[in-house]
């Protein structure tokens, strides 16, 4: 059985029917994202002064993550003007920057996961702490008894935080500053070497170290889970799913339309959550 | 009516979708470049950054989603959605026992 107004608009609806599915979709995804946003204004505006992070994020990296959406966006919906003019080699050929550019994005945020699955803080007995870069890890890993053993040294490349600073769970940037500017010289960056036996807590900068964090990566796994998403379904009638441009243009050029809507909102999300997580 | 109008409305607009293109390209450098200016207030600086979202998104709900000139049926379902969006964004911040002393300065 075929199914219905897959080309021609029902008359009640004055739409074919995918596009408003597409839309009653798009509407409860605003409702999903709404729901983490109001969240992340709770969380934050319910933070003890001082400790929401600033600076964690690397800005450069994400405004360039931000341009390669928007450059996505527009490529998006001149490949589907191109199939309304009946050129399917020119949107192949445009969809193309739209794929590259789905990749490039999930690089880059991997990217930006593993420098913060890789940034360690050290609490020390003695109150310091430390906090950089993993460097390695010595010796330790093996199981015993169905338990991972620690370490015997754990090397961070980073600063140290003296015991009087209270750095323990404070947030970084701002308290480096903070002691920059009492002290009048900069905090040395440099390895250290830790023996395990000293530290009190060794916690990276995964979604468990901070309430901005875990909303951080709750809000930016979804978004990147929508952009993976996307793409597969793109590339998907981008490739083998060309075929349909022989037997039915105009149902084809409305998957096109439908996903690049999908395509649309996953930038229009992104483009408030740049803002709230990189810089304010 | 409808039929002739989503044919017809979607003309050659690639003009329309570049220049549409730029003004994100400028909102995405302002954005980053207000990040850098020091504003008095925090209220200040969040208006600021949310404003210039607010008008990026609008461009690309605008013309890259054609909302500008799209069916009404669309509308009445988008109507609905921002009046749930706004009840459950406002209603938190308006509490006025649940929510925690503020922190604007």
């Amino acid at each position: 059985m075929d199914i219905p107004y897959t080309v021609m608009p029902r008359r009640d609806t004055g739409l074919y029917n995918a596009k408003l599915g597409i839309w009653l979709f798009l509407a409860s995804e605003v409702m999903l994202f709404g729901a983490l946003f109001s969240s992340y204004i709770l969380l934050r505006v319910g933070s003890y002064p001082g400790v929401w992070p600033h600076g964690l994020l690397n800005v450069p990296i994400g405004t360039v993550n931000t341009l390669v959406l928007i450059c996505s966006s527009v490529t998006v919906v001149l490949g589907w003007a191109a199939l309304k003019a009946n050129q399917f080699a020119k949107y192949r050929k445009i969809q193309s920057v739209t794929l590259a550019c789905a990749v490039t994005f999930c690089c880059i945020k991997s990217y930006e996961y593993y420098d913060k699955f890789t940034h360690y803080e050290v609490v020390l007995k003695d109150g310091r702490v430390i906090d950089g870069h993993l460097v390695e890890k010595v010796g330790g890993g093996q199981v015993v008894n169905g338990t991972k053993q620690h370490p015997e040294a754990i090397v961070i490349h980073g600063v140290e935080f003296p015991a009087e600073a209270k750095a323990a769970g404070m947030a970084k940037v701002p308290l480096l500053h903070n002691l920059e500017k009492a002290s009048g010289h900069h905090l040395e960056h440099k390895e250290f070497r830790i023996p395990w036996s000293d530290t009190k807590k060794v916690q990276n900068y995964g979604p468990w170290h901070n309430t901005y964090l875990a909303i951080y990566f709750t809000m930016t796994g979804l978004h990147a889970l929508h952009v993976i998403g996307g793409a597969l379904v793109m590339g998907w009638i981008w490739g083998p799913g060309g075929a349909m441009w022989k037997t039915d243009p105009e149902r084809y050029t409305n998957r096109v339309e439908v996903s690049g809507l999908f395509w649309h909102f996953v930038d229009l999300v992104w483009i408030f959550l740049f803002p709230i997580l990189y810089l304010l | 009516m409808s039929e002739n109008k989503a044919h017809h409305g979607h003309g050659d607009h690639s003009k329309t979708y570049w220049l549409v293109f730029f003004a994100l390209i400028i909102g995405t450098v302002v954005t980053v470049g207000a990040y850098f200016i020091h504003f008095d207030t925090l209220f200040l600086t969040i208006g600021v950054a949310l404003a210039i979202a607010s008008v990026k998104a609008s461009l690309v709900a605008g013309w890259f989603m054609h909302l500008a000139s799209e069916q009404r049926m669309i509308y009445t379902i988008l109507g609905f959605t921002a009046f749930f969006f706004l009840g459950m964004m406002l209603l938190t911040m308006w509490a006025m026992h649940d929510a925690p002393k503020p922190i604007f300065p």
